[in-house]
Order: structure tokens, then sequence, then C-alpha cells
């Protein structure tokens, strides 16, 4: 039985969304490196490479099976404490999921090649070799749980391991049972859940076998709390839960006894405070099989039963997290085991306040690890980045003088080239016996290299930069060689960002909102039925004022919940940019390694909602400008200190709304672009002539690196999505409907603007007329409308313009541009259009209203007509050409320069 | 009359691939559910003839459920399969030492499912 393609389509997506979590989750351990990683991240983690081995393994997905099974037994060992979580390990699973990515789009497409499976082949074998093991303890924690062997034999692995985990942390363990009805106990589990939630952790959930009655069933929670047993009965007050604490006697081989004296009465607090006599607590050599009665001698002269009596008296519950109690947290903690010498040196015996104080405090301690070690964070990633970085020439790289130069040398010499290769490739140094002078000579066009090298950026960085991803700087030479070194490989390791699957998740309220409406529809559609039948019986008589009242009463509620029906629908296909934005940001880890830069990625707006065909359009073009501003935008950290800056680069990523349009800017605070040397680029590239350099504003000559002609884009294309000119990424963005525009300050950095519509399915248009025919303007982009006089029509530097307001406008007139007879006319009608800060106004003859239209786009060798971006129908079977504004914006600047 | 058997599988993908090859032996009729608490709930309603439950789960997980229907009264003599991955060898020894009667490991082939189930439900 061969899964079919439906089939392969629900495995893609189902894959797509695990490999989203595990990418989310990771980068979460990335931004924590060097702090104790969170055992609820390894676990999430783990548990989606392990979802992912059984779904491909059940869908003959052989490769990806192999590597999620490789990437679980690497977790696996991590979450058992058998293996640390350092820069390389950290490491190997970013790049297990790159191939997985890679994987899943050969899976998707039906392919296999020979590349990526080799690939596979390394990176498991990768993955089994990884790893300094750290001690492992002799003893099971799990072992000291008091915990009847049948509760235990129902546990998965995984239960089991986190169950070890929190007794191995000290972790107040209870067993939560609730009796609930059979018909509703989910909603009573949920709500005893969401209880549970905030004070610990439900690590499993048994159903009781014995029949709680007829209806009823009973279910038994095993919990992990953070707080202690007052705090924990007064969370569940109202619930039908009843708490038993579970007995964990302490550890006996890792802690002095004077740690475990210390200890020890914190234990007995917490089984003062539940209710169950099952609580354990043992001294040092007591045999696991010894009960509360056997602890009682150990250090402490109270028995359990008056040690809780005491401090409930005293006030100072502090009990169960006490847990913190158990002597594991004190060597889990360093700082709270010290503490704990300090406080039991002098007292083997100690009295009951003390008793209580000592536990709250561990307690603290032991459960804020993540703080503690939170300082670390900032520098603890740049080890990775260095090792690389110090072979770079990087330097001359950044200089104006150096750029001027390369431009100069590069055509020349071929090992020139090669050394500027390198330069924009700083990766590269750190694979030991590439084979890179083949390479090398690929671009043979000459191109002024430095300063062309940030504006075509990945275009010459994708060959080579790529066949160096395998081999991380960080894994040292030859701790880890690369599978295969070379462009093809290269390519499966920097695929698009783009989703595999074309499926847009949709929130239930939202669609229920939706069902609601058409169900309202249809009580419109029986009033009209009704009507329409009336009308048919009576026939003339109906034609009443009455009756056409009602009518039209109709027709509006039709057309309001039309309205709302079709914004529920923009609605729902509208997703978080930030979707995009999580992807971006685990690509820039890898680029920053590559790149030996040293970099802090800044997110923010991630929750601003685009159309989803927008935010996966945007995918390509934001990945290319990311990867030039840190390729090429950045310099190295030395030539950051030698400027005056911070070692670390800023890169940041920023979406904000503004009305009909989201703004998203990248930007960095590098070297910045040299407009002197774009437009001597320009010039010697024919793009402009002398004199219209003279006239451009600076603004002008820094868009300029957007020409189709100004990088030398020719090796683009097949790569999905890489290597694209500056060129490609404003025509994908064109065909959003989107515009970008750059300013950049020499030393100071670079931004790119990127403006967008929020929607592309319905926009409204203003409908306007031309030399007889009609033409659809997206309204989104209109400014407004003014009338003005032939005269008021004045010529500069040979562009017609407009003042409006003591500001200059550019003018064009529309019939002139699609080459209309023109009409001698005695005041035109100018539709002022803009997208970000370029304004434009568009003569027309005359306005004929608003309207909803959906763009169609046009085929064949209608495509390539400049200022119209696709054509709608109004309804009323005429078809009109729907006006590309950022295009005209564009055309209209360029065609006057052309006249001039 | 057909049999009826409970899929309880929380990755959809794969319990429509599993759903599917169930539903092509003749005479069976499959219900499937993606959570263990759901499963506990369509116990009393059907009357299974074979459950097959995957072992990770968010709720309740798989050996939980094997060993409710394995303790109560009214279901254990239903025959359980357990779905266990490759390498989770303590999860299939938990699930056949709690009652379960087979384990299928994934990738598994669609013909020797088909020739438990026949087994199992006693079809020709």
């Amino acid at each position: 039985m061969n899964p079919g393609s439906k089939a392969l389509a629900e495995f893609v997506a189902e894959a797509t969304e695990i490999l989203d979590a595990l990418a989310r989750d990771l980068l979460v351990l990335d931004e924590r490196r060097g702090q104790e990683a969170d055992p609820d991240l390894v676990n999430g983690i783990f548990r989606a490479a392990h979802s992912l081995k059984g779904l491909s393994g059940l869908f003959g997905q052989e490769r990806i099976s192999r590597l999620a099974h490789g990437t679980e037994d690497l977790l696996d060992r991590l979450r058992l404490g058998k293996l640390l979580l350092d820069g390389a390990v950290l490491d190997a699973l970013i790049e297990a999921l790159d191939a997985f990515q890679a994987l899943l789009g050969e899976a998707a497409r039906g392919t296999e090649t020979e590349v990526l499976s080799g690939r596979v082949d390394a990176m498991a074998a990768r993955l089994a070799s990884l790893g300094a093991p750290t001690e492992v303890s002799e003893d099971d924690p799990l072992d000291r749980l008091e915990l009847e062997a049948q509760v235990r034999s129902v546990f998965t692995e995984y239960e089991e391991h986190r169950l070890r985990e929190n007794v191995r942390r000290g972790v107040a363990l209870w067993r939560v049972r609730a009796a609930f009805d059979l018909s509703d106990f989910d909603k009573g589990l949920a709500e005893l859940n969401a209880r549970l939630k905030p004070m610990g952790e439900v690590i499993s959930t048994l159903p009781s076998a014995q029949p709680g009655g007829s209806h009823g069933i009973a279910f038994d929670l095993i919990f992990g709390g953070q707080v202690d047993s007052a705090a924990l009965e007064a969370g569940l007050e109202g619930t039908p839960a009843e708490l038993s604490p579970l007995g964990v006697r302490p550890a006996v081989d890792v802690v002095t006894p004077a740690l475990v004296r210390a200890a020890q009465p914190a234990v007995t607090v917490r089984q003062g405070a539940g209710k169950s006599s099952a609580a354990g607590a043992g001294s040092e050599k007591a045999p696991p099989a010894s009960r509360p009665r056997a602890d009682t001698g150990a250090g402490s002269e109270l028995g359990p039963r008056e040690s809780g009596r005491d401090t409930r008296g005293g006030g100072k519950a502090t009990g169960a997290p006490g847990t913190a109690a158990s002597s594991d947290a004190a060597d889990t903690t360093a700082a709270t085991s010290r503490k704990r010498r300090e406080d039991s040196s002098d007292a083997p015996t100690r009295d009951a306040p003390d008793v209580s104080a000592e536990p709250r405090r561990a307690d603290a301690e032991s459960s804020s690890p993540t703080k503690r070690s939170g300082g670390r964070k900032r520098s603890s990633r740049t080890p990775a980045a260095t090792p690389s970085e110090e072979q770079q020439p990087l330097l001359p790289h950044l200089s104006s003088d150096g750029a001027a130069q390369g431009a100069v040398d590069w055509p020349t010499s071929v090992s020139e080239g090669v050394a500027h290769l390198d330069v924009s490739d700083p990766g590269a140094p750190a694979s030991p016996g590439a084979p890179e002078p083949h390479e090398s000579i690929v671009p043979t066009e000459p191109s002024p290299a430095p300063l062309v090298a940030y504006l075509q950026g990945a275009a010459k960085a994708s060959p080579k930069g790529l066949s160096v991803a395998p081999s991380p700087p960080a894994a040292g030479p030859g701790s880890a060689p690369a599978p295969s070194v070379g462009s093809p490989s290269a390519q499966t390791s920097d695929t698009s960002l783009r989703s595999l699957t074309q499926t847009v998740r949709v929130d239930i309220g939202r669609l229920d909102g939706l069902i609601n409406m058409v169900g309202e529809l249809l009580l419109i559609k029986a009033n009209l039925q009704r009507l329409a039948e009336s009308a048919r019986q009576d026939g003339a008589v109906a034609l009443s004022k009455l009756f056409g009242q009602e009518l039209a009463r109709e027709t509006r509620g039709l057309e309001r919940k039309l309205e709302a029906l079709q914004e529920g629908l923009l609605e729902a296909r509208m997703v978080p940019v930030g979707q995009v934005f999580d992807k971006l940001a685990r690509l820039v880890r890898r680029i920053t390694r590559e790149a030996g830069k040293e970099i802090e990625f800044v997110i923010s707006g991630g929750e601003v909602e685009l159309d989803k065909l927008i935010v996966e359009e945007l995918s390509d073009p934001l990945m290319h400008l990311i990867r030039n501003a840190i390729d090429h935008g950045v310099e190295s950290p030395d030539a950051r200190l030698a400027a005056g800056k911070s070692r670390r680069a800023v890169v940041s990523l920023r979406a904000e709304q503004k009305g009909n349009h989201v703004v998203i800017e990248v930007s960095d605070d590098g070297a910045g672009i040299d407009e002197v040397r774009v437009r001597e680029v320009a010039i010697t590239r024919g793009l402009i002539t002398f004199a219209q350099a003279q006239e451009m504003t600076r603004r002008e000559l820094l868009n300029l690196i957007f020409q189709p002609g100004f990088s030398t884009a020719r090796s683009v294309s097949e790569l999905s999505g890489r290597g694209v000119g500056l060129d490609v990424v404003k025509n994908n963005l064109g065909n959003l409907s989107g515009i970008i525009d750059v300013w950049s300050e020499r030393g100071k950095g670079t931004s790119f603007h990127l403006t967008l519509p929020v929607t592309l399915a319905i926009i409204r248009a203003l409908l306007v007329g031309v030399s007889g025919r009609t033409y659809a303007v997206p309204l989104n982009s209109v400014l407004e409308i003014i009338s003005v006089q032939p005269r008021d029509i004045r010529t500069v530097e040979r562009r017609e313009v407009l003042d409006v307001r003591g500001q200059t406008l550019p003018f064009v007139r529309l019939a002139r541009m699609f080459a209309l007879p023109d009409r001698p006319v005695s005041r035109y009608f100018v539709v002022v259009v803009g997208l970000a800060q370029e304004r434009l106004g568009i003569a027309v003859d005359e306005l004929h209203g608003q309207q909803d239209i959906v763009t169609k786009p046009l085929g064949g060798r209608l495509q390539s007509i400049r200022g119209i971006s696709g054509a709608t129908d109004l309804g009323n079977r005429r078809t009109v050409l729907v006006l590309d504004v950022a295009a005209l914006l564009e055309e209209g600047m360029a065609t006057e320069r052309r006249r001039a | 009359m057909r049999v009826k058997v409970l899929i309880v599988e929380d990755s959809k993908a794969s319990r429509e691939y599993i759903a599917a090859m169930v539903e092509a032996v003749e005479g069976v009729e499959v219900v499937v559910t993606s959570s263990g608490f759901e499963a506990l709930k369509l116990l009393p309603r059907h009357r299974f003839e074979l459950i097959i439950t995957d072992i990770n789960m968010p709720d309740i997980n798989g050996l939980e459920l094997i060993n409710f229907v394995k303790k109560n009264p009214n279901y254990r003599d239903v025959p359980l399969f357990v779905i266990t991955t490759e390498g989770r060898e303590q999860d299939r020894d938990r699930g056949l030492a709690l009652g379960a009667a087979e384990y299928l490991v994934k990738p598994f082939v669609p013909g020797s499912l088909e020739a438990l189930l026949r087994r199992y439900l006693k079809l020709p």
C-alpha cells in the first residue's frame, strides 16, 4: 500500500509542524547558550525528534527517520544527563534541523539526491560520536521515589525521565487524585490542570483502573510542585482533588552527612504538611526500605508528625517544595550546599524554626537556576564565531579605499579574485583543504568587488559560501569532516524558507464566526425568497412602497453580511509575520557563524499580521537582505573596534503596521553604502548619464542599487531563492504590490524598508477614466485626489511637477504613459499616490468611484507591461486593467530621467 | 455486521495512514481518535473488538490506556495492539507486560498488520 499523494501531503504538513516547533525550541536554547538548559525545552525537542522518527518511519521516509533516530538518541543522552549541552552539541542539532528541512523538501518533491543522503550519513555519524559524557551517577533517583511498581509500570520512558529529573532536582512530588463524571471528565481534568500548571509540572495523568461508580472515572495525576503544600491546597480548593505526597529518600552517595542532617528536617516538614503517611525521609545510611519511622533518628529529634505541626503552628509552612528539602537540591546547587554547610556546621541537631527557614532559602535558589547563570549569556556565543574570524583578512573589504582598489584589480588578477572571494565568504578558510580555486573562477564578470559584493551579496557568495556550510568552524578543523564540499550540498543547506505546505491554521473561533455569518446569509436568502415569491404571486400589485422598503432592507442586510464575511475570510488568511522571523533568526545564527562576525539579531513586531501568501513570498527577499547585511554590511569585530564601534554588530528586523500597509525594516549598524561609489558604478555601467547623476539626490543614488544592471546577478537563477541580486528582491516585492527603499549612512549602517499591503486577495480600488478607457487604482495607495488646471503644471529640470501646498510633486499623465490620445481638457483630476516616501501625481480625465476588486494576474506577453499589475472584472462584464502603483512611481521617475 | 476497531494515535498523518490500512480489511469498521481521553469516553459507547494505540500521546499515554482497559472488567477481553517507534523497547515491553496482545513497530509492513487483524478479529 503506497501512501498516495494525499497521504504524502499530510505527512509533509505534519512534519513541517514538528520541524517548526523544533526550530522554535532550538532557537530558545541557542539564545540561552551557556546557561543551564531548561529541561522542558530539551524534552520538547526530544519529543519532536521522537514524533518525527515515528512519523517518517511510518511513511517510509527512511532518511528522515534515520536522522531523527540519531537526533533522538543524542537528545535522550542529553535529557538523561549523560551528555552536556555544549556549543558543539547545539551546533549539531541546528545543523540536523537544516538537514531535516532539506530532506523534507526533497520528500515533498518526491526526489532523493545522493548529496543529501551522504549528508544524512555524515550527520548521523557525527551525532552518534558527539559528547563528552558527564559523570553518570550509578544511582537511579527513581529508586528513591516511593511509588508503587504498579504505577511505575504504566509510565512511558519519557514520563519516567521527567519523574527522575524531578526527583533528582529535589522537587516535591504529589499524587493528586480526582474523580469525575465520565461524560465530562476532560473538562474537569482541564480545569485541574490549569490550576496545577502554575504551581509546578503535571508529569503524568493516570486513569484509575477501578471503576469510579457506573458513570465515574478517577484519575491520579503525578505532580511535581514548585509551591508549598499550603499554597497547593489553596490552589486546588473547590476541585475534587485529593493530595498525597510521594516520599523520596535522600540520595546517599553524593552528600556529606552534615548536608543530610541539614536537609533532613525539611523532609519531615513536607511530610507534616501533606496528608499521607507515605512520605519518606531517610538518613544517608538508611537502607532503601526505610520508612518514615526510621529517619527520625537521623538528626532531628522531631518525628515527622510533630515537625509538621510545629512548622504550621509557627506559620512557616515552607514545606513541600522543600523538596528543596531533599538533599539533592544541595548537590545540584553549589551555592545552596555552601550555605547549608555553614548553617549546619554548628548544629548537628536543629530546632524547628531554623529548620523551616532553611528549606525556603534552599528552595528559592534551586528553583531559579537560569537566573543565576544569566550573566554569562552575552559572551557565551562569541567563541563559536571567533576561530574563523581570526583567519580572515576582513579589513580591506571594509574601507572604501580598499573597495575602489578591489574594483580595479578584480578583473586583472585571478589570485586577487580569490582573495576577494574569501573576504566575501569568510567561512571558507575554516574548512581546510577545500578546493576553492576552481570555484573562484566562476564569477568571471569583472566586478568592482567589495562595494558590489555588498550589493550583489549572496549572488556571489552563494556557490561558495554554501560550500562551507556543512563544516562548522565551531567544531574546529578536522573534527567534523564536511560530508561533501561543493555547491550541490550547498544548495540543500540553504534552501528556501518558504513553507512546503499551503495550509493556514485558522483559529476555531474565527471559523465559527464565519459559519455564523453564513447562517445569517441563509436567513436573508430565505427572506429574499419569500419576497420574490410574493412578487411572483401578486404580480404588479406587489410593487408597493412597503415591498420596496422591505427589499431594500434585506439588500442592505445582505451587503453588510457579505462585507463581514469577506472581512472574516481575509482575516482567516492572516498569519503573524513572526512565522518567517523565527525561521530567519535561525538562519542568522548560521550565517553569522560562517561569516565570522559577531552579531546581535534583534527582532520586533513579529505579531504583525499579513496575508499568508505575502508572508510566504517575503521569506526569500528577507533572507537575502539579512544575508547581505551579515556578509557584507557588517564589519568584522576587529574592524568595528578600530572604527570605534562595539565589537558586536546589531542587525535588526522589525515589522510595524501603518494603516493598510506593513513596513518591514532590515537594518544593520555596519559600514554603510558609499553612494559615491554607487554613482561611479552606475555611470560605468551606463545605467545613468553623468548629467543625470548630477541631478540625483542621495536617496535616488542609493536606490540605484536596485537597478537590474547594477549588480552582477547573472548567477542568480536556479538556486532556490538564493543568489539573487537586489533587483530580484525588488521585483519579488513588486509582485506583492510592495516597494523597497534603502537608506544608508557611511560608517553608520544601512537600512532597507519594505512597504507591503496587508492583504492581496481583495482590494478596494478607485476607478478612473483616461481617454475613454477605465483603469483601477488600488485605493490603499491613493493619498488624495486634487483638481488642477493645466496652468498649474510646471516643468522643473524637464520633469513635469505640481506644487501642492508648497511641496513639489512629480506628475505624470496616464494618457501619455500608455500612449493614448491626449484629450484637451480644462482641468485634470490628479490622483496622488504614494508608497513609503515616494509620491506621484497621476493625471486622469474622470473619476468613476470606488469598488472592491479581485486582481487577476495577466498572462503571457502582457505580463511584462510596466505599470499594470493585473486585470479585474467589474461585475458588469467589463474587464479593466489595474495600475501597478509601485511600478508607476518608479517608471514616472525613470521616464522623466530618460527624457532628460 | 462489521466489527469495530478503535485507533488511538495523536499524529494525524499516522492516524489516517493506519486507519486506511485497517479499513482495507473487509468487515472492519474503524473509529479513530487523537487522544487517550477521547478513547476513555468512546469505550463505554461502542463495542470494540480491538484497540490499536500509540504510546506517546499528549493527555494520557498508551500504557495507561492499556492498563485501564485491562483492569476494567468491561473491556479486559478486548485485544490491544501497541504501536511503538523503533528503538523504544522499554515502552514495548511495558505494553506487553500490561496485557497488550501485539506490538507494531513503525514502520510496519501493511501486510503484517492485516494478518494480525484477521487473526485477532477471527476474520476469514
